[in-house]
């Protein structure tokens, strides 16, 4: 659904985008994550024909984001980092007004424009002015404003900044539901659980380039599997309990003596967890914490984009 | 489940036409709603060329002699309605400033939006509003400063006309400039800081005839002051000996100035709007 190969954009001096391979397949989710100017949002506005790429060629909903960027606007919802409504009209008007720009007949407008609100909670808020909403009101009626002629492909960039968490789960609710329903999803985020909960894939950008793209499953794996950490209760612990976790692991242990701690990587999961618990309880050593670790995408996230800020710090 | 709807881009040339006009006629549409729900906008955007025609109608004006003699607050109103005009180009430039910084002008851009339709639509409506600021203010002229036009309605009609496509023109200047601010009151900024005092530096308030030689110069060929004789000319109002070519043609030269400006303005303005970046 989305396709793009070596897509570039320089801005004066600073390259933005610096070749980027992009590919997503109809009906899921790509989260696109990266620190802020890593490229996320030039790279949105280049599949939404907001910005010509320098170089590289991408295709959305079948179209040319350059060729058929006429017919691509009638594909594609785009809903960026502000909740772009008129704060003056009502959320009624509002979707009308933007019903109209897409040249539905009149009366159409207002049918979808009730339909919408009605799917996103907002009928009875209808009539009020969009600046007496909440801002996760005004992020649906956002929403609503991108999905009004059924786009086979909707972007979001950062559609959660901003949210408190109840609103954020919301929209993830209605977000899963459109996908559900068939919508391509393309979405930008520095919040690592978002990709996680809703994207089947993530391309990891940093300083304009994609450096890593798979499942998040396959991220994480790829920085690390899981590991079991134990925390001793005294410093007496440590020796003899570093012996009773090595007789039932195959796998070399990291010891932190300051914290009493001891990190060993484990290929089975949970029931290297239960060995190494059975074994210290046998041994009777004192216990003050015990757990299996898996990396979350906050480290994945740092392995993969630190290298680039060294050599920065370096220069 | 939403309705499946879909729709393609124009068949014919003629169909194309009809979308780039009710394109035009939708955004004006926005306008006009964002009016009706601040209704006092109108008349607080007055208050101050209220407080200016009685100022210099009744404080200042009181020390002015017109070199031709005449009434001094028949003299002022045509230059206050044409400052209301000129500075309609920094609601413009605010207007649209605050739509770049909320995302919307991105979201007109990525909908299939005729090329040029934003900006027309816009400057239309603003037009109308310009025509609202003018009626109000002549009836604030006949009220508070006894102002009269002397002319026939034609000639009447047309100064407003002339000072109403003065207007025009200044809106695009001001959509030009507040497409390059990052929010409103930089937009506000950028335009009332040079525009305000501008027309002071014209005919609007005080005769020129007492002037430095060069400073004379630059009022004589300040499109405002072209404006301001056009209007006094045809609404019969006393004015001041012309010195220049533009002031001794006042009509020809105001709507030479207005078409010219529009001509430079509005096809950059709508070049900027195809590549501007929201912030």
């Amino acid at each position: 659904m989305i396709h793009a190969e070596g897509v570039r954009k320089r801005f004066g001096t600073t390259e933005a985008l610096r070749g980027v391979d992009l590919d997503v397949p109809g009906g899921s989710v790509c989260g696109l994550l990266g620190p802020n100017g890593a490229g996320k949002t030039t790279m949105v506005r280049v599949l939404t024909t907001l910005l010509r790429p320098d170089g590289g060629s991408a295709r959305v909903a079948g179209c040319d984001v350059v060729r058929d960027a006429e017919r691509l606007r009638y594909r594609i919802g785009l809903a960026g980092q502000h909740a772009a409504v008129d704060e003056l009209l009502t959320g009624r008007r509002n979707l009308e007004l933007f019903g109209r720009l897409y040249h539905l007949p009149r009366r159409t407008a207002r049918s979808r424009a009730e339909e919408l609100l009605e799917r996103f909670g907002l009928a009875e808020a209808a009539g009020r002015p969009v600046r007496t909403y909440s801002g996760g009101m005004r992020r649906r009626l956002d929403l609503a404003a991108s999905l009004i002629v059924s786009p086979p492909v909707l972007l979001m960039d950062e559609p959660t900044t901003g949210l408190d968490p109840r609103s954020r789960l919301a929209l993830w609710d209605e977000l899963r539901r459109l996908v559900a329903e068939g919508t391509t999803l393309l979405l930008t985020t520095q919040y690592l659980d978002e990709a996680d909960h809703l994207a089947d894939r993530i391309a990891v950008m940093d300083a304009g380039r994609v450096v890593a793209a798979g499942s998040p499953s396959a991220l994480k794996a790829k920085v690390g599997g899981d590991r079991v950490s134990v925390t001793f209760r005294e410093a007496a612990d440590l020796a003899p309990g570093v012996d009773a976790v090595r007789g039932v692991l195959p796998g070399e242990p990291e010891i932190d003596t300051t914290e009493r701690r001891l990190v060993a990587p484990v290929s089975d999961g949970a029931a290297s967890l239960v060995r190494v618990a059975a074994a210290l309880g046998a041994a009777g050593i004192g216990v003050e914490d015990l757990g299996l670790r898996r990396p979350t995408l906050d480290e994945v996230f740092l392995a993969l984009t630190e290298a680039p800020v060294k050599e920065k710090e370096a220069a | 489940m939403i309705t499946m709807i879909t729709v393609e881009p124009p068949a014919t040339r003629a169909q194309r036409l009809r979308w780039a006009l009710s394109d035009t006629f939708v955004i004006a549409g926005r306008s006009y709603s964002q009016l009706r729900a601040q209704p006092g906008q109108i008349a607080a955007e007055l208050v101050a060329p209220v407080i200016m025609t009685v100022l210099f109608g009744y404080v200042f004006g009181s020390a002015i002699s017109l070199p031709g003699g005449g009434d001094y607050r028949n003299y002022l109103m045509p230059g206050i309605f044409m400052q209301v005009m000129a500075l309609s180009a920094v609601a413009a430039a605010t207007s649209v400033a605050e739509d770049m910084a909320r995302g919307i002008i991105d979201r007109f851009r990525a909908q299939p939006i005729a090329r040029g339709a934003l900006l027309a639509g816009r400057s239309l409506a603003d037009l109308s509003k310009d025509w609202l600021s003018l009626a109000m203010m002549a009836v604030c002229g006949l009220l508070i400063a006894g102002w009269r036009p002397r002319g026939t309605p034609l000639e009447t009609l047309t100064g407003f006309a002339l000072l109403a496509l003065f207007g025009y023109a200044m809106i695009w200047v001001g959509t030009f400039i507040g497409l390059f601010a990052k929010n409103g009151a930089q937009a506000d900024a950028a335009t009332f800081g040079w525009l305000f005092p501008m027309t002071f530096l014209a005919n609007a308030f005080v005769p020129l005839e007492g002037l430095p030689g060069w400073l004379r110069a630059i009022a004589d060929w300040n499109p405002m002051s072209a404006v301001v004789s056009a209007a006094r000319e045809l609404f019969g109002n006393p004015g001041s000996a012309a010195a220049s070519w533009p002031l001794q043609h006042p009509v020809t030269a105001s709507l030479c100035w207005s078409l010219l400006i529009i001509a430079v303005f509005a096809p950059l303005a709508v070049r900027r709007y195809r590549t501007a970046a929201s912030r």
